[in-house]
C-alpha cells in the first residue's frame, strides 16, 4: 500500500523537476493576477490593504483551478492512469499521493511567494504571517476538492473551463474564512482563532474524503 | 407510491404510466397555484396596510425557494438510487429533476430581487439566503454542464450523480460559511424563517401554492424524463412500436422515399 | 488457476457489443480474441481487468468474482493497453522501475537493466523515452512483461509497432509464460506458436449474439 503511494509521489515530483516550467506557469499566473488589481482599482494604501485578503485568495483559487487540468490528464493520455488503477494497492492512497504531489508543486509555491505580494499591498508584518499560515492550511482544500472535479471531467473537450465551473463554487468556505482571517488580523484585539479552526476542520474533512471520492470518480471516467 | 416506482423502474413501463399521470399533475398544479394565489391575493387582504402589499410575492417566492431546495434533495435521491442499484430510470429522473430545480432557483432569485427592490430598496443584496441561492444555481448549472459535456450516457449519468452527492455534502458547509462570514456572529438581512411567526392565513396560501409548484415539478419532470427515455431507448423495439413514434416514422420513410426518387 | 467469464454482456453507448459471452481459461492456455474493428475486443479486455463494468454477467478468478477479490486479483494480473504507460520525460530504466513498483514488485537495478537489455534496448536505458522510436517505446512497456510475476496476462495488440526481431522475442516470452503455468489473453492477428500449451480463440465478429467458442488446440 505504501509502496504505490511512495512510488507515485516520487514519480510526480521527479516529473515536475524535469519539466519545471509547469510549476512556474502557475506561480507567475498567481503573481500576475495579484499585480493587476492595483492597476485596476487604484493604488491607495487603505483600499489595497482592505482588498488584499480577498484578492490573494481569489488569485489562489484561480491559479489552483488552472493547474488542476493537468492533474490526471497527462497520466490519462499516456496510459499510466490505467496502470495506477490496476496496481494492487488502494486506489485512494495512490490518488492521495497524486494530490499531495500536486499541492506540493502548485499550492506550496503560492504560500512561499505570498509575503512578496503582501508587500505589494502594504500589509503589516503580522498579517503577512497570518496570510502565509492560512494559505498553508487552506490551499490543500483547493487541491483536494479540485481533484474530484478534475477526475470527473477527465479527457473531456473543454475540460479545463468545466473544472472551474464545477469547483469554484465549492471553494467558497475556504475563500470566506481564509480572507476573513487575514482581514481580522489587521484589527487589533480580535482573535483569528475561530477562522483558523474552521479552515483546519474543512481542510481535514477534505483530506479524509476527497481521495476516496476522487478514486470513485476516476473509475467512472476511465470506463 | 414507493412500490409503484419500483415496479415501474423499467423505462418501458414507466413511459406509458408517466404519460397518463402528466395531465393529472398539470390539472392539480394549475388548480392549486390559482387557488393558492387567489387565496393569497384576495382572502388575506386586511393584514397589512396598502403600502406593504408587495409582500404578496411571498406566495411565489417562498414556494419556488422551497421547491428549489427540495428538488435538489430529490435529484440527489435519484442519483444515489442510480449509483446503488444501477437503474437507468433513476439517472434519467435525476437529470430531468435538475432542470426543473434550476428553473425554480431562477424564479426564487428573480422574485427575491423584485421583492428586495420594494422592501430593501435594492435588487440585489449579498444577503446570506440570496447568496446561498445563487450558489445553489451554480451547483445546478455545474451538474447540467457536466452531464451535457460527457457524450457517453453511462459515464455522464454516473459522473453527474457523484457530483450531485459531493454538492449535497458541501452545500451545508457553504451555507454556513455564507451565513456566518464572521464565525463569532451570524447575521442575516432576511427575517428568521419561522413558520410559527407567519399568520396562519398567509401560511395557507403559501402551502397551497407550494403544493401547486410541487405538482408542476412532477408534471415537467415526468415530461422531460419521457423525452429522455425516448432519446435513449430509440433503438429498442418497444419505442418503435409506440403509436406516436410509428406515425413519425412513416412520415420519415415517406421523405426518405421521396429523396430517393428525386436522386 | 482459472479465469471464468460468465454470460458477459457489454454495451458501448447504444450499441450492444456482445452478450451471453462465456468462456473459461486455465493454466497453460492462451486465448486469442479475434474480430474486426469496433466489435468490442478492447472493451472485453478492459472488462476482464475490471476497468469496465459489464451490462450483465460476471468475471471470476479462481471461482470468485473479481469485484470481490479486488486487489488480490490485480496482483495476478498484467494488463498492456493501447498506450504504453510510459512517461516521455523519464528514462526507460526509470519507467520500468516505476511500472514494476506499481505492480507491487521490486527489482534490483541490475535486474531491470537486464530486462531492458533482453528486449533489445541496450544503450537506451538512460535516455528519456521521448527520444525513442515508437517501437522502442513499446519495448519499454513490454520489458515489464519479462519481469512480471503475474499469472494472467491481458495484452491488447501487443505486436503493434514491433519489428521482426521484437515480434519473435515477444512470441517466445508469451510461450514461456504459458509453459510456466501462466495464461494469456490477447487481441492480435499474429500467430503465437506454442511448444507446450493450448490455444483457444474466440471471435466477436458478425452478430454479437452468435459468439462461437471454436477452440483450436495445437499441441504439436
Amino acid at each position: 500500500m505504501t509502496s504505490a503511494f511512495g512510488t507515485i509521489l516520487k514519480r510526480d515530483l521527479l516529473l515536475a523537476l524535469r519539466r519545471r516550467s509547469e510549476i512556474f506557469t502557475v506561480l507567475f499566473f498567481f503573481i500576475v493576477v495579484i499585480s493587476l488589481f492595483p492597476l485596476g482599482v487604484g493604488t491607495e494604501e487603505k483600499i489595497l490593504q482592505q482588498m488584499a485578503p480577498g484578492v490573494v485568495w481569489i488569485a489562489a483559487l484561480l491559479a489552483s483551478t488552472l493547474a488542476l487540468d493537468r492533474l490526471f490528464s497527462a497520466d490519462y493520455e499516456d496510459g499510466t492512469l490505467e496502470k495506477i488503477v490496476l496496481s494492487p494497492s488502494s486506489l485512494s492512497m495512490s490518488v492521495f499521493a497524486k494530490i499531495l504531489a500536486h499541492w506540493l508543486l502548485t499550492g506550496l509555491p503560492l504560500v512561499l511567494i505570498s509575503p512578496l505580494l503582501g508587500l505589494f499591498y502594504h500589509l503589516p508584518m503580522d498579517s503577512i504571517f497570518v496570510m502565509m499560515f492560512v494559505l498553508f492550511i487552506g490551499t490543500p482544500v483547493l487541491s483536494m476538492l479540485g481533484a474530484i472535479a478534475a477526475a470527473l471531467t477527465l479527457g473531456l473537450r473543454g475540460g479545463g473551463v468545466l473544472v472551474s465551473l464545477l469547483v469554484l463554487p465549492l471553494y467558497i468556505p475556504v475563500l470566506v474564512y481564509g480572507a476573513g482571517a487575514i482581514s481580522t488580523s489587521m484589527i487589533t484585539g480580535v482573535s483569528i482563532e475561530p477562522y483558523v479552526l474552521l479552515l483546519l476542520a474543512f481542510s481535514l474533512l477534505s483530506i479524509v474524503f476527497s481521495p476516496w471520492v476522487t478514486a470513485a470518480a476516476l473509475k467512472i471516467s476511465l470506463e | 407510491m414507493k412500490i409503484n416506482w419500483f415496479k415501474y423502474s423499467a423505462p418501458m413501463s414507466f413511459y406509458p404510466l408517466a404519460g397518463k399521470l402528466i395531465p393529472l399533475f398539470w390539472i392539480a398544479a394549475i388548480m392549486l397555484i390559482l387557488g393558492g394565489l387567489y387565496w393569497g391575493f384576495f382572502k388575506t387582504a386586511d393584514i397589512l396596510n396598502d403600502q406593504k402589499q408587495y409582500y404578496r410575492i411571498i406566495y411565489v417566492h417562498v414556494a419556488s425557494a422551497w421547491m428549489a431546495m427540495w428538488l435538489y434533495a430529490v435529484m440527489v435521491f435519484w442519483a444515489m438510487l442510480g449509483l446503488i442499484f444501477n437503474t437507468r430510470l433513476s439517472y434519467m429522473l435525476a437529470s430531468a429533476t435538475a432542470v426543473t430545480g434550476t428553473v425554480m432557483t431562477i424564479i426564487a432569485l428573480a422574485t427575491g430581487a423584485i421583492w428586495g427592490k420594494t422592501s430593501w430598496g435594492t435588487y440585489w443584496d449579498w444577503d446570506p439566503k440570496l447568496t446561498t441561492f445563487l450558489i445553489l444555481l451554480f451547483v445546478y448549472i455545474g451538474y447540467i454542464a457536466l452531464q451535457s459535456a460527457i457524450d457517453d450516457v453511462r459515464r455522464s449519468d454516473k459522473a453527474s450523480a457523484l457530483l450531485a452527492l459531493v454538492g449535497l455534502a458541501l452545500v451545508p458547509i457553504i451555507y454556513y460559511a455564507v451565513n456566518c462570514p464572521d464565525p463569532t456572529q451570524c447575521a442575516s438581512l432576511h427575517q428568521e424563517s419561522s413558520l410559527k411567526r407567519v399568520e396562519s392565513n398567509i401560511l395557507i396560501g403559501m402551502l397551497v401554492t407550494t403544493l401547486g409548484f410541487w405538482m408542476y415539478s412532477f408534471a415537467t419532470t415526468l415530461m422531460r424524463a419521457r423525452i429522455i427515455v425516448l432519446e435513449r431507448e430509440r433503438s429498442t423495439t418497444w419505442v418503435s412500436n409506440l403509436p406516436e413514434i410509428s406515425l413519425a416514422e412513416t412520415s420519415n420513410s415517406k421523405i426518405e422515399a421521396r429523396t430517393e426518387t428525386r436522386s | 488457476m482459472s479465469l471464468e467469464v460468465i454470460k458477459l454482456q457489454c454495451q458501448r453507448g447504444e450499441k450492444e457489443l456482445f452478450s451471453e459471452l462465456s468462456f473459461a481459461l486455465r493454466s497453460k492456455q492462451l486465448m486469442r480474441i479475434e474480430g474486426q474493428n469496433g466489435t468490442g475486443k478492447t472493451t472485453l479486455l478492459r472488462t476482464l481487468c475490471g476497468l469496465y463494468q459489464p451490462e450483465a454477467g460476471e468475471v471470476h478468478w479462481n471461482g470468485k468474482s473479481i469485484k470481490k477479490l479486488g486487489e488480490e486479483y490485480l496482483k495476478d494480473l498484467f494488463y498492456l493497453g493501447h498506450h504504453n504507460a510510459i512517461k516521455a520525460d523519464l528514462s526507460a530504466l526509470e519507467n520500468l522501475q516505476i511500472n514494476t513498483a506499481l505492480a507491487g514488485e521490486t527489482y534490483s537495478e541490475d535486474d531491470l537493466l537486464q530486462a531492458l537489455d533482453d528486449i533489445g534496448l541496450f544503450g537506451s536505458e538512460y535516455k528519456p523515452t521521448a527520444h525513442l522510436s515508437q517501437g522502442q517505446k513499446r519495448r519499454v512497456a513490454l520489458a515489464g512483461l519479462l519481469l512480471s510475476k503475474a499469472k494472467l496476462w491481458v495484452l491488447d495488440e501487443p505486436f503493434v509497432a514491433l519489428d521482426g526481431f521484437a515480434v519473435k522475442l515477444l512470441q517466445e516470452v508469451i510461450a514461456k509464460h504459458i509453459e510456466n503455468e501462466g495464461m494469456a489473453i490477447l487481441t492480435t492477428h499474429q500467430e503465437v506458436p506454442l511448444t507446450n500449451g493450448e490455444i483457444l480463440s474466440i471471435s466477436l465478429d458478425l452478430n454479437s449474439s452468435s459468439t462461437g467458442n471454436e477452440s483450436t488446440s495445437s499441441d504439436d
